[in-house]
């Protein structure tokens, strides 16, 4: 990754019908980098998506792809490719056809075709199945012609359309890891859509959060999770328990405040007054769980219930009622020699989580 | 589940009882007439021959069938230039104009073909619609011989067969996914180039099923040349027609008939076999 911009997206703003679909979105992407446009459906990723790559253009704003403004530039002369969602292979040609599809189009001679075909195919490895047609091939496969296809032309930047969301979950973590590899390989710049939220965070360099035609954050993996900017983010990326609470006093720059019967001291990252309504987020993998002859200290513990029971193999995800009635979820990892992770529906537990792993928001709204 | 397997069986039972009768039965009583010796006060006489085959080698009836064959190609290729942009333009539509189109498209159906072809007298006549459309726009000064011309008889068969070859089309095109015509502009294709490389050839098969319901009732329409081509144009139905009607050698008509059925066949076997092979290919 370079610090070279390649695509600035400046103040683009869409609607169809009079709805607005994205709203002043402004975004650099860098050379050779992976970003993630990640959203729920209809957050206006795919848009965004199709405007780079000129099958829509913006109702305002402008798009600049390698310094250039892109308006009215037609999709193949931008020097960006798009892997599309159900690959679009054309489903006529053989393997080979397809790949070669771009460059013949692009008048490349054919004695020049072959090699390059050739070593794109070498690339996704498929070199012995030029001669078939799609239909022959596996989901994974018609999902590496597709990438053949558009990185043969030697694009700028590949944009790829939810090209996972067909594919079956450990086909997925495959192609997933395939794809990361790739793009480190060829260098190109990605710009993947998804809403898949973990897709998002094992893949990207950096990850665009979007919800309802805005970009909510913009950050790193790790950022995007454990600092979310605001609740959707939160909310959307992994699971989260929510407490809603008031700062009750502020003394020295921290501000208390009580969580469910307890109170707690954090820094005030976000200018609070005291009475403000204040949301601490503290992810299930953070909580942690003891039965009550594990300890003796309970005084900054939490008593509660376990109501629901979950074993997933790697974790084991409980419910607790607390004493205060909240239901709170946390996510222990397994480990075959702790007896201490078997639970009992209605069994009496006690929990905490480390000061400081708790995100503290302000009250939207 | 039994009430369904009866229900069933009473429908396949009725279907088969009639196509029994008026398909196979009748076909195998021309089959079997037209190996009979022709008979001018009956039928035809009780006497094996072959001679009614051997009559179909004349040049006569070799220039009739090569004309057919002519004039249904001609049509099925003018079906084709007319109806494919019709079928595009209807199956690329999301409006509602798209319902009214495909209703207007089915209208015509609800009133006999050979009372349209009746029509179409009414506009191709020397006083007709037509002639007084086009002398009233000033663009011709004389009334123009349309009627009992060849171009008469292409204009009632195209204008007829036509849906046939629509909604084949528009049926194939409408299912045809839009993202390939973005990955081939995507990739650099043109729309010349999109058309030709992708569209045309996936909709092939839609091309072919309009073909084969155009070309093969194109050579036995008789009443169109019968109403709009005068005596002078004449089609395989109409041989079979006048050997049946104006002749009375029903033996040489059964034979014309025998032998159109087979050459069809022979058409709609090759097209079967194409159509299996391409798909064998695929899922190979």
């Amino acid at each position: 990754m370079s610090d070279k911009t390649v695509v600035e997206i400046k103040g683009v703003s869409k609607s169809f019908n009079d709805q607005d679909v994205l709203k002043c979105i402004d975004l650099t992407i860098k050379h050779g980098e992976f970003l993630t446009l990640l959203g729920p459906s209809g957050c206006g990723k795919t848009t965004l998506l199709r405007m780079i790559s000129g099958f829509e253009e913006p109702t305002n704003g402008d798009i600049y792809i390698d310094g250039k403004n892109a308006k009215g530039l037609p999709p193949h002369e931008r020097h960006v490719h798009t892997v599309f969602q159900s690959y679009a292979l054309f489903p006529h040609m053989t393997v080979s056809d397809n790949v070669a599809f771009g460059l013949r189009c692009n008048g490349i001679p054919e004695n020049e075709v072959k090699p390059r075909v050739e070593e794109a195919l070498r690339m996704v490895k498929l070199e012995n199945f030029g001669n078939r047609k799609p239909a022959q091939l596996s989901g994974g496969q018609q999902q590496r012609v597709a990438i053949a296809r558009a990185v043969v032309n030697r694009p700028l930047v590949l944009l790829l359309d939810e090209p996972l969301s067909s594919l079956d979950y450990r086909l997925r973590k495959t192609m997933q890891m395939e794809l990361r590899q790739l793009q480190r390989k060829l260098g190109i710049t990605f710009i993947f859509v998804t809403h898949d939220q973990e897709e998002a965070l094992s893949m990207s360099d950096r990850v665009v959060v979007m919800s309802e035609g805005v970009i909510t954050q913009i950050g790193t993996p790790r950022q995007v999770y454990e600092e979310p900017a605001c609740l959707s983010v939160a909310k959307f990326i992994g699971e989260v328990n929510i407490f809603e609470t008031n700062v009750s006093s502020i003394t020295d720059g921290k501000i208390t405040v009580n969580i469910e019967g307890m109170p707690h001291t954090y820094p005030n990252k976000h200018n609070f007054s005291v009475g403000d309504k204040a949301l601490v987020l503290v992810r299930p993998e953070d909580v942690r769980v003891y039965d009550s002859n594990e300890v003796t200290d309970t005084s900054n513990m939490y008593r509660g219930i376990v109501e629901d029971f979950t074993y997933k193999g790697t974790t084991v995800d409980l419910m607790v009622r607390l004493d205060s009635g909240k239901v709170l979820a946390t996510t222990e990892f397994f480990d075959e020699d702790d007896d201490s992770l078997v639970y009992t529906l209605g069994e009496k537990v006690w929990l905490h989580w480390v000061n400081g792993w708790e995100v503290i928001l302000p009250h939207e709204g | 589940m039994k009430g369904d397997n009866n229900f069933r069986n009473f429908s396949v039972a009725i279907i088969s009882t009639w196509l029994g009768i008026f398909a196979l039965f009748a076909f195998l009583l021309v089959l079997f007439a037209s190996f009979m010796q022709p008979d001018s006060n009956k039928i035809f006489n009780f006497h094996f021959t072959l001679s009614n085959y051997t009559t179909l080698f004349s040049s006569l009836y070799v220039i009739v069938f090569f004309k057919s064959f002519y004039i249904a190609g001609a049509c099925t290729l003018f079906c084709i230039l007319l109806g494919y942009p019709f079928a595009y333009i209807l199956a690329r539509k999301t409006s509602r104009w798209k319902d009214l189109l495909l209703l207007l498209l089915i209208i015509p159906f609800w009133t006999s073909s050979l009372i349209r072809s009746y029509a179409m007298v009414a506009i191709l006549k020397t006083k007709g619609v037509l002639n007084n459309f086009l002398i009233h726009l000033g663009i011709i000064h004389h009334p123009l011989q349309l009627l009992f011309t060849n171009t008469a008889v292409m204009i009632g068969l195209v204008y007829n067969l036509l849906p046939f070859m629509i909604l084949p089309l528009y049926a194939n095109l409408e299912k045809f996914d839009n993202r390939l015509i973005e990955a081939a502009r995507d990739l650099g294709a043109g729309k010349v180039r999109t058309f030709t490389k992708v569209i045309l050839p996936l909709s092939l098969p839609g091309i072919l099923a309009g073909s084969i319901l155009v070309f093969l009732p194109a050579m036995t329409l008789f009443y169109i040349p019968d109403l709009l081509g005068g005596a002078k144009a004449l089609l395989l139905g109409n041989l079979i027609e006048n050997q049946f009607l104006l002749t009375h050698n029903w033996p040489l008509g059964s034979a014309i008939s025998v032998t159109l059925t087979a050459v069809m066949g022979i058409m709609l076997v090759a097209h079967w076999l194409s159509s299996k092979n391409r798909s064998g290919e695929d899922f190979l």
